[in-house]
């Protein structure tokens, strides 16, 4: 019987995993990678070349510069400025507090944030009651990227409401609620949004009583808020059957009345499945704000259009709205980036 | 002892329920109200007969006859046409250019694969007005004069006046290409139902579609070839002086728009696309390979049907999203529904009217566009039990 030799250990393979290899794997692997990597690579060069070019030799930059007041801020006078400062400090101040103290003081923090949303309405249109330190500006004197913003806001605020009641009656035994929640969510939702901020340009004036009459921006965001609230009813009713029928029949069981049911054990789930959807729905609402343009407001476009038609400006759309893009870009991709990592912390799906 | 009426829940149930549509129907009631008083005051009357009335203006793109005597219906009516075609057009190229996005995106190519990634989060996270405004000022009105035509094979003629393409006449034989093409449509039908049926009895389901396409194709190249005049003749557009001759000139604004749509909504396809596919586990392709399908087999058998559960719905909303969005064809000057809508009311100033008719409208386009991919969702979903 011959003995077996001892076998020698073979060192591990330490093949590096080099920068051509890399090439190799994910460039050239199969045969027709080749040619889809040279077809991509000359689509880059076609749409890189060109634009690098243009961007840093040909632009006429200072279209943005001399006009980056108005992009901002619209007609907001000068001297008032400092209020638009005082309030994207009280937001990141917020946010942060949020950030910090959120586990802890959930109701106080709450509380802070239906606070802070009058409060910033107070500073940024005055009161004549505080005139010497916050006189009035009127709505018409907002535009650029601050109405941009206070338009969403407003419309994913007020529209938050009147979204989880029309979900709530969707979901309602009673047929006369579930019909009337029905049918306005379908109707807001069968049609387009400027048509909406149409109506509310052109019908609402009509609506109201004789001698009551409200301005061009507010109209423009209560329109927002019936269209916003219709989409809102649809995601929140996503998170409401998410929760498992089982959560009813406990809190039934332990002798929780509706109402109560509602407030502490569905709605607290319900809505939290569906942050991630809200901040979507957030996004998607600060683009289509851009639609107010249309109707003759000065949101960002509307500001956009009117830099460039006057007779210093004309002709210098790429530039203009290129920067304009470039913002709206900033401030959703961000905003959905934001949400992507909430999703993970919030570990929706997973509890 | 029974419960007291104002304790009964069935009673409360009812009783708040009237209530509620008292407090509506007085709401209605009263806006209807204040509107009617309003209109007065402005001294204007309300219905729908002003429709008759002569329009008197123009509209530059058609697909029925109209002219500036025509009544505003008659306007209407070409604004609607022009949106249909509009949708039409942009969910047929926006679903092919989606898919390609999509593919792309699932690519092991890692430079395909960023480059389809990067185009969607750049065109998701634009609004669209932005886009199409930009696209238009900046691309098709930007294009050089018809004397420096970019000139494409096909033609195709690039310019500021518009995009011109070759384009067929029909001929006196093409009323009776129409009825061959009818017939071969019924023929491909009756072969797609045999071939299910034997699908069927046999259990290997055959490739229904491919050869329903060879049939549908044989029969109108047959018809083509067996006529003794063709029933189209090509009409190839020219430069004549200043202005573009024969052929089919498709408007900047038109152009603006469609791509426009097709470029914004390819983006979200493309993702939908990318979800469905991913959607599908690894293990239902492996499994499809150890029974011996081959690659295209197992694609088409067992993953893509698989995917398009999770791809229709999503899809719905996007071409209900693209329909609603081509509204938005006012800022670029495109006479669809709602742009010639906003003319009509500007001439007529009957906003309660004109407002009524295009939400009408557009809820009726929705509707028939979510039934249609209802039913086709209803087709492919999972069948359980």
């Amino acid at each position: 019987m011959s003995k077996v030799p001892p076998s020698r250990a073979l060192p591990p393979i330490t093949k590096r995993f080099t920068a051509l290899d890399w090439l190799y794997k994910n460039l050239f692997s199969p045969w027709y990678n080749i040619l889809l990597t040279l077809l991509a690579s000359l689509i880059l060069y076609a749409i890189l070349k060109p634009t690098i070019l243009w961007i840093l030799n040909k632009a006429r930059w200072e279209v943005i510069g001399a006009n980056l007041r108005l992009l901002a801020v619209g007609q907001y006078p000068a001297d008032q400025a400092w209020r638009i400062w005082l309030c994207l400090y009280l937001l990141v101040g917020m946010i942060g507090l949020t950030w910090g103290v959120w586990a802890r003081m959930r109701r106080l923090t709450l509380a802070a944030w239906l606070t802070f949303f009058p409060l910033i309405a107070l500073i940024v249109h005055g009161s004549p009651l505080a005139k010497p330190l916050l006189p009035l500006v009127p709505s018409h004197l907002w535009g650029g990227l601050l109405l941009t913003l206070l338009l969403t806001v407003v419309g994913m605020v007020f529209s938050f409401p009147i979204g989880v009641v029309l979900a709530l009656g969707r979901q309602s035994k009673l047929p006369v609620i579930r019909l009337f929640s029905v049918v306005y969510i379908e109707l807001v939702r069968g049609v387009p949004l400027i048509t909406m901020l149409f109506m509310a340009q052109l019908m609402l004036p009509l609506f109201l009583p004789a001698g009551v009459t409200i301005d061009r921006v507010l109209r423009t965001m209560v329109g927002i808020t019936l269209f916003s609230a219709a989409y809102m009813a649809e995601n929140v009713r996503g998170g409401l059957q998410a929760v498992p029928k089982g959560q009813y029949e406990a809190a039934n069981a332990l002798g929780l009345g509706g109402f109560q049911t509602m407030m502490n054990i569905i709605l607290p789930q319900a809505l939290r499945a569906v942050i991630p959807v809200l901040v979507g729905q957030f996004i998607g609402l600060f683009k289509d704000t851009s639609l107010v343009a249309v109707v003759g407001l000065l949101d960002l476009l509307g500001i956009a259009n009117s830099v460039l038609a006057q007779p210093a400006f004309i002709g210098l759309q790429r530039e203009v709205y290129l920067f304009i893009c470039a913002t709206y870009w900033l401030f959703s991709y961000s905003m959905s980036y934001a949400s992507q990592r909430l999703e993970i912390a919030l570990g929706v799906g997973q509890r | 002892m029974a419960t007291r009426f104002w304790r009964n829940e069935r009673f409360l149930q009812v009783l708040g329920q009237a209530a509620f549509l008292l407090l509506v129907l007085y709401l209605v009631y009263a806006l209807y109200n204040n509107m009617v008083r309003a209109l007065q005051l402005q001294g204007l009357v309300t219905g729908f007969s002003f429709l008759q009335q002569t329009a008197g203006f123009d509209i530059g793109e058609r697909l029925i006859s109209y002219s500036r005597s025509s009544s505003y219906l008659r306007a209407f009516q070409v604004g609607l046409l022009n949106t249909i075609l509009v949708s039409a057009l942009g969910i047929l190229f926006a679903t092919a250019l989606g898919m390609v996005v999509g593919a792309a995106r699932l690519s092991t190519n890692y430079l395909v694969k960023s480059l389809a990634k990067v185009y969607i989060e750049i065109v998701r996270n634009i609004p669209l007005l932005v886009l199409l405004v930009f696209w238009y000022t900046d691309f098709f009105l930007k294009l050089p004069t018809i004397k420096e035509a970019w000139i494409f094979p096909g033609p195709i003629y690039f310019t500021n006046r518009g995009i011109a393409i070759p384009w067929g006449i029909a001929t006196a034989s093409f009323r009776t290409y129409l009825w061959i093409l009818m017939l071969g449509l019924l023929i491909t039908l009756g072969m797609t139902w045999l071939l299910i049926l034997k699908g069927r009895r046999t259990g290997r389901p055959p490739l229904v579609t491919l050869w329903s396409l060879v049939t549908f194709l044989g029969v109108a190249v047959l018809g083509w070839i067996l006529f003794p005049q063709p029933p189209l003749t090509v009409d190839i557009p020219y430069i004549d002086g200043l202005n573009i001759a024969a052929g089919l000139t498709l408007s900047p604004e038109f152009m603006a728009l469609v791509s426009g749509l097709v470029i914004y909504t390819a983006a979200f396809i493309g993702e939908i696309v990318r979800a469905g596919v991913q959607s599908v586990s690894k293990g239902q392709l492996e499994a499809a390979r150890s029974l011996g399908l081959n690659a295209f087999q197992s694609l088409r058998l067992v993953v893509f049907p698989q995917a398009l559960r999770v791809i229709v719905p999503p899809l719905t909303s996007q071409y209900l999203n693209l329909t609603k969005n081509s509204s938005l064809a006012i800022a670029v000057g495109y006479p669809e529904l709602f742009s010639v809508s906003g003319t009509i009311f500007n001439q007529t100033g009957r906003a309660v009217e004109v407002i009524t008719l295009i939400m009408a409208t557009y809820l009726s386009i929705s509707l028939v566009t979510s039934l249609f991919m209802n039913w086709y969702n209803y087709k492919v979903r999972l069948a359980e039990g």
